[in-house]
């Protein structure tokens, strides 16, 4: 039979770019994390993870700083997603760009500019690294969370609290019952925008000079020392809190806030 | 109500002036001698002329763009195809590959750049002197955004104008080029867009990759928070200042054309 082309043909050359650039390097992640520098299969790598207080305290001060980050930008953000959904400015797709924009802005140049004016402000940052971290890091992050709030509440039908009012609720009780609850979908996609780079990105922390580690920086030092099989353990437990983070998020469809604020 | 407008205009502006304070406050001392913010100085233009004339930073900032350049063509090619030979596919194959193409969006930007970089340079033992894991690594960052921006413009799509183009006589490559391509188009700027952000945002994938003596505008400038050279330092202010203008004529211009292109929809709509 001749060669025919059909549409779904195209789809070849991406299964394989997926399966070499995306599932292999899984694959190499996995076992390098199962396997001791003598090759064999061991779980020391991860049981040395869990048994040492050094490792368990990143682990922690990693959630912990992530918890907060998450929570700063959610009670900026959602003020701020609010105010721009409900508001009756006549140009609001720009003031919705103004709120983009600084994505666009190289990070590692935004946080530049915001390690300047902290220096100016505290004099020196060796005296806060923790609080420095949250502000750098909520800086950094911030857009993530405003913009799936944001298309929340954008696309929720406004007759709901119209009619919730006439009903008798109070402005509180229309807030708690109604706006919020049908909002909480880009609640959680924002957090899960937020959460899990503030676990990993630990160049806000290195550009404010807080040298404590989180997660991302363990492997960051386990790279410098040419130890791929304890940076392929963090990368593998990594990958497992992004699992339970997806399942938790029970299916939402994934908001992509990272692209869709482009689009 | 018009005390809750107010209210919400406040918010708005004080957040706004959060976001911009330290970029805009950075672009006035960028125009100074001044080595820290807050130190008084005179108007100079000195950390502009450092900027253009020193060949490291020069090399840096075009290296910079010229990846970005390359990572976005690449990704767009290899995202525009992968999102309409999916859609198409049967169901099974849709679910897996839309499943597999979601890890790279979700996964911590440090663990996909030590994971390619195990793989090709560890594992394969190619040299990063190749540039090929850089360019690699980003395109395995940007072509599933690509891939998201495209896939669903494809679903908005009438089936049977491609039908009807094979009844009229097109061989199935013309149809896609002539009728599926301009109808998702839209998509695939985007999706350029975003991968050219991306790839130019990007630290974790290229310090994982990127061969030694190359740097990018983000590997660059965490070496430079490190080191203690005030001219690099106050040059990368300036740096900052012009992106942030680039960025401004951008949003200007998309906005404009965006407005008109929402308002030719608009009219269509009331047709």
């Amino acid at each position: 039979m001749k060669y025919r082309f059909t549409r779904k043909q195209l789809a070849i050359p991406y299964a394989l770019f997926l399966l070499v650039f995306v599932i292999a390097p899984l694959v190499v992640i996995i076992s390098y994390a199962l396997t001791g520098s003598d090759g064999h299969v061991s779980l020391k790598n991860l049981a040395g993870f869990f048994s040492d207080p050094n490792t368990m305290g990143t682990l922690l001060y990693s959630l912990m700083l992530a918890l907060v980050t998450t929570a700063v930008c959610l009670l900026i953000a959602y003020p701020v997603a609010y105010a721009l959904a409900f508001s009756q400015i006549k140009r609001r797709s720009v003031i919705l760009l103004l709120f983009i924009m600084p994505m666009w802005i190289n990070f590692t140049l935004r946080l530049t500019a915001l390690k300047e004016i902290l220096t100016l402000i505290e004099g020196n940052l060796a005296f806060h690294p923790f609080l420095n971290s949250v502000i750098g890091m909520s800086y950094d992050f911030l857009p993530f969370m405003i913009l799936p709030i944001y298309n929340q509440l954008e696309r929720m039908d406004k007759s709901l609290m119209e009619a919730a009012s006439d009903l008798g609720a109070d402005r509180k009780q229309v807030f708690l019952r109604v706006t919020f609850p049908l909002s909480i979908p880009g609640v959680v996609s924002g957090i899960a925008m937020v959460f899990l780079p503030a676990m990993t990105n630990y160049v806000v922390l290195e550009m404010l000079y807080n040298s404590t580690y989180i997660m991302g920086s363990l492997i960051g030092s386990y790279f410098s020392a040419y130890d791929w099989h304890g940076g392929s353990m963090i990368s593998l437990i990594l990958l497992a809190l992004i699992c339970i983070f997806t399942l938790l998020g029970g299916g939402n469809k994934e908001e992509n806030a990272r692209g869709g604020s482009l689009v | 109500m018009k005390k809750k407008q107010g209210i919400f205009i406040l918010i708005l502006v004080l957040a706004l002036l959060l976001i911009y304070a330290p970029i805009l406050i950075l672009a006035v001392y960028s125009f100074t001698d001044a080595t820290a913010i807050g130190f008084s100085g005179s108007f100079s233009l000195n950390n502009y002329i450092t900027l253009f004339t020193t060949p490291e930073l020069s090399e840096m900032i075009w290296g910079t763009v010229l990846l970005a350049l390359v990572v976005a063509v690449i990704s767009t090619v290899l995202g525009t195809i992968g999102a309409i030979g999916v859609f198409y596919s049967r169901r099974g194959s849709q679910k897996l590959l839309s499943a597999v193409n979601q890890i790279p969006v979700v996964n911590a930007d440090v663990v996909t750049g030590f994971s390619v970089c195990i793989l090709l340079v560890v594992v394969f033992g190619i040299s990063k002197d190749t540039f090929f894991p850089l360019v690699a690594g980003q395109v395995t960052l940007c072509a599933p955004f690509v891939f998201l921006s495209v896939y669903p413009r494809l679903g908005q799509m009438d089936p049977s104008i491609y039908e009807a183009a094979l009844d009229l006589g097109a061989s199935p490559a013309v149809a896609l080029r002539r009728i599926v391509l301009p109808h998702v188009m839209p998509g695939v700027l985007s999706g350029f867009a975003m991968a050219v952000t991306l790839s130019l945002d990007d630290y974790f994938v290229a310090t994982y990759t990127k061969p030694a003596t190359f740097d990018t505008i983000s590997t660059y400038v965490v070496n430079a928070t490190r080191g203690s050279q005030t001219e690099v330092k106050t040059a990368l202010w300036a740096l900052s200042t012009i992106i942030f203008l680039i960025v401004l004529i951008i949003a200007l211009f998309g906005n404009r054309s965006g407005g008109r292109r929402r308002e030719a929809g608009g009219r269509k709509a009331e047709v």
